[in-house]
């Protein structure tokens, strides 16, 4: 099975009339990576992942599937296949038949067919079910059935359009680990479209945040998570808590900002904002639950906040402790239960501290949308 | 089953539809039919006669289609079986004619997003038939005879010499036939059209399938039950038809329907007439569930 092949969008628009999809795209997928676009729903995701499989062209700029120039191109021309959101099996043919059409169409013998048929359905685990018809199937089958359709035609690269999103919770976690599983296995470029950050985080190599029609970060996981470069990424990706500000000082890749309630904080500069911050700048301060906790006598004041507990809850693992925050924001402290953390009462003042390197901050903007 | 259905009606109105039903199935369909079933089993009589000695039941009006008259010098009715057999064909013929005219139509108002050209395309569908049949068959008889529109357009452009004669060669009985059925053929395709996922089409075409891959593995096969309903009913209407056969139908061509009502009426032979709408009505029956069985369709499908 051919492996490793790149996609490349270079200065991608896409439009429907005036109404602008996708603005000025720029990526590079990695041959053999698992890759996805995160975002809301109508952020254009989906559409780019339509224009690389060739259902609409954008409307300006390129896309290279192997440094080959895709312009003009069909969705049957290109080395793509794509699984849909509600995976379109063919109600009427038989699990196999789904399978192999993509063999079928090339006028491969029934004979031909069948055996590679069985060959996929062993490594979707559905060996014996091939005679059944697709509603006959659970849903987590049905999903693996699309899968092995897809990969019939020997793609260089698998398109898929929130697959996920129609199973429930239990099922949805075990096909995460399954479809990693698959791409290593066949090691083609994976493209995964999803607005579940659980999933992108989880699954890939690299991820593409989305905010309307424009993507704000490309980068792993980790990077996205730990060094948003933007204040939607920032409240996109994970829980955050939120302090706005003005700049008040910049030095050694840290900004000391001076927010409107909860005194000067000092957070470390993302990469992806470094530059785009000066003195006196509008400025937003992100500091995850988890990266709070209660001050130590020894803690400086410009990473301490203080704050009266609304409410507390025990998840077993953790400790969530619910508090007045910024602009009457609720704001979230998780402590890890160790066996010392307790709930707090509400209306308790609680100091607590953080890491100044685990606190980002970026230029104010826009929010993700609860 | 039926309780539900009283509660969900109430007693009054379920009664009442229930009667309904009752009067439409059993007083205006079984009954005439089986009337017309014992009828055709007598001999033909004058009313005093009817039940006296000379009535007795036979099947010399069933031997008449085939036989003809006692002492036919041909051995077989070779006129009437002649035009019962065409009679069948042509529907057939009109029956895959409106398919293969009617199928585009539908898949392309199946599958089109909906907007004001679907709803005007579908109001001109329509509209035609508003007009009465006998009317719309005069007007093909205009359109196509020997001064009509089409003749003095092929001779204005200089494309035939003299009008071709659409009326003899049966053109203007098929093109009035296949028009006068093509909304019961369009609107059962368009209705499973419709329901069809829209990305199985795209899935099929990210994998290759060229255009009529698609409708032979995708589209036709769900839209069946559609095509069957229609089918069904274009070909039951078209060998049932009688107005466009008896306007449009040239000099020579009978259709079987126009000799049950000359025995009806002309020749007043009730029972002669009746055994040959048994006969048309089998020979249907027979011809629609054998063309059932042989594309695999259920009879469940075709209520769809």
């Amino acid at each position: 099975m051919s492996s490793g092949v790149a996609v490349d969008l270079q200065d991608m628009w896409i439009k429907f009339g005036d109404f602008v999809a996708v603005r000025d795209a720029n990526v590079h997928i990695n041959g053999g990576d698992f890759f996805s676009f995160l975002g809301g729903s109508g952020c254009g995701k989906t559409t780019i992942l339509r224009a690389v499989s060739g259902f609409l062209e954008p409307a300006d700029g390129k896309i290279l599937i192997g440094g080959n120039d895709m312009k003009g191109k069909g969705p049957n021309e290109r080395p793509t296949a794509l699984i849909f959101q509600n995976l379109a099996l063919f109600p009427l043919m038989k699990v196999w038949e789904n399978i192999t059409f993509s063999m079928e169409v090339r006028g491969a013998s029934a004979g031909e067919r069948r055996k590679r048929a069985d060959e996929l359905l062993d490594m979707i685990a559905l060996s014996d079910q091939g005679d059944k018809l697709p509603s006959e199937l659970s849903g987590g089958q049905k999903q693996r059935v699309a899968i092995a359709r897809a990969l019939c035609a020997e793609p260089d690269v698998l398109l898929l359009d929130e697959p996920l999103s129609a199973l429930d919770l239990g099922l949805r976690h075990h096909m995460r680990t399954e479809l990693r599983e698959i791409q290593k296995r066949v090691g083609i470029t994976f493209i995964y479209i999803t607005h579940d950050q659980g999933e992108a985080l989880t699954m890939s190599d690299n991820v593409a945040v989305m905010r309307t029609a424009v993507i704000d970060q490309i980068g792993s996981g980790k990077s996205v998570y730990d060094d948003p470069s933007t204040s939607f990424v920032a409240s996109f990706v994970g829980m955050n808590n939120m302090f706005r500000g003005k700049v008040k000082s910049i030095s050694k890749g840290q900004a000391l900002v001076e927010t409107n309630r909860t005194g000067n904080l000092l957070a470390r500069i993302t990469t992806g904002a470094t530059g785009k911050l000066a003195v006196g700048d509008d400025a937003m301060v992100f500091i995850r639950p988890e990266g709070l906790h209660i001050a130590e006598k020894s803690a400086k004041s410009n990473t301490r906040i203080k704050a009266n507990v609304r409410h507390s809850e025990f998840e077993g693992t953790s400790y969530n402790v619910f508090l007045e925050g910024d602009a009457g924001k609720e704001m979230k402290m998780s402590l890890v239960n160790r066996g010392e953390a307790r709930l707090y009462e509400p209306g308790a003042e609680l100091t607590l501290q953080f890491d100044a390197t685990q606190a980002v901050v970026v230029p104010a903007g826009e929010l993700a949308s609860e | 089953m039926l309780t539900n259905y009283f509660k969900t009606n109430g007693m009054v109105m379920g009664w009442g539809l229930l009667l309904l039903v009752f009067f439409w199935i059993v007083i205006l369909i079984i009954l005439p039919q089986i009337y017309m079933f014992n009828l055709s089993f007598h001999p033909h009589l004058p009313p005093p006669e009817m039940g006296g000695p000379k009535d007795f039941l036979t099947l010399e009006n069933y031997r008449y289609l085939v036989f003809g008259a006692d002492g036919n010098p041909d051995g077989y009715n070779k006129v009437d079986l002649l035009v019962f057999i065409r009679t069948l064909t042509a529907a057939a013929f009109v029956t895959i004619l409106d398919l293969f005219l009617c199928y585009p139509i539908a898949y392309y108002l199946g599958q089109s997003t909906g907007g004001g050209f679907v709803r005007i395309l579908v109001l001109l569908l329509i509209i035609p038939y508003w007009i009465n049949e006998i009317l719309r068959a005069f007007a093909f008889k205009i359109i196509f005879g020997d001064s009509g529109v089409i003749n003095e357009f092929l001779m204005f452009f200089s494309v035939i010499d003299s009008p071709i004669d659409f009326i003899r060669a049966n053109v203007a009985l098929y093109a009035g036939l296949g028009y006068a059925y093509i909304l019961l053929m369009i609107f059962p395709m368009y209705n499973v059209i419709e329901s069809l996922d829209r990305n199985q089409i795209e899935a099929a075409r990210d994998m290759g399938a060229p255009w009529w891959m698609i409708h032979k593995r995708i589209v036709i096969p769900y839209a069946k039950p559609g095509i069957s309903s229609g089918c069904t009913m274009v070909f039951m209407l078209s060998a049932g038809a009688l107005a466009a056969p008896q306007i449009l139908g040239g000099p020579s061509s009978l259709w079987f329907t126009q000799l049950v009502y000359q025995w009806f009426n002309t020749g007043g032979n009730w029972p002669q007439a009746s055994a040959y709408a048994i006969i048309l009505l089998l020979a249907c029956l027979v011809i629609v569930l054998s063309v059932m069985k042989l594309f695999k369709v259920n009879m469940g499908d075709i209520g769809k």
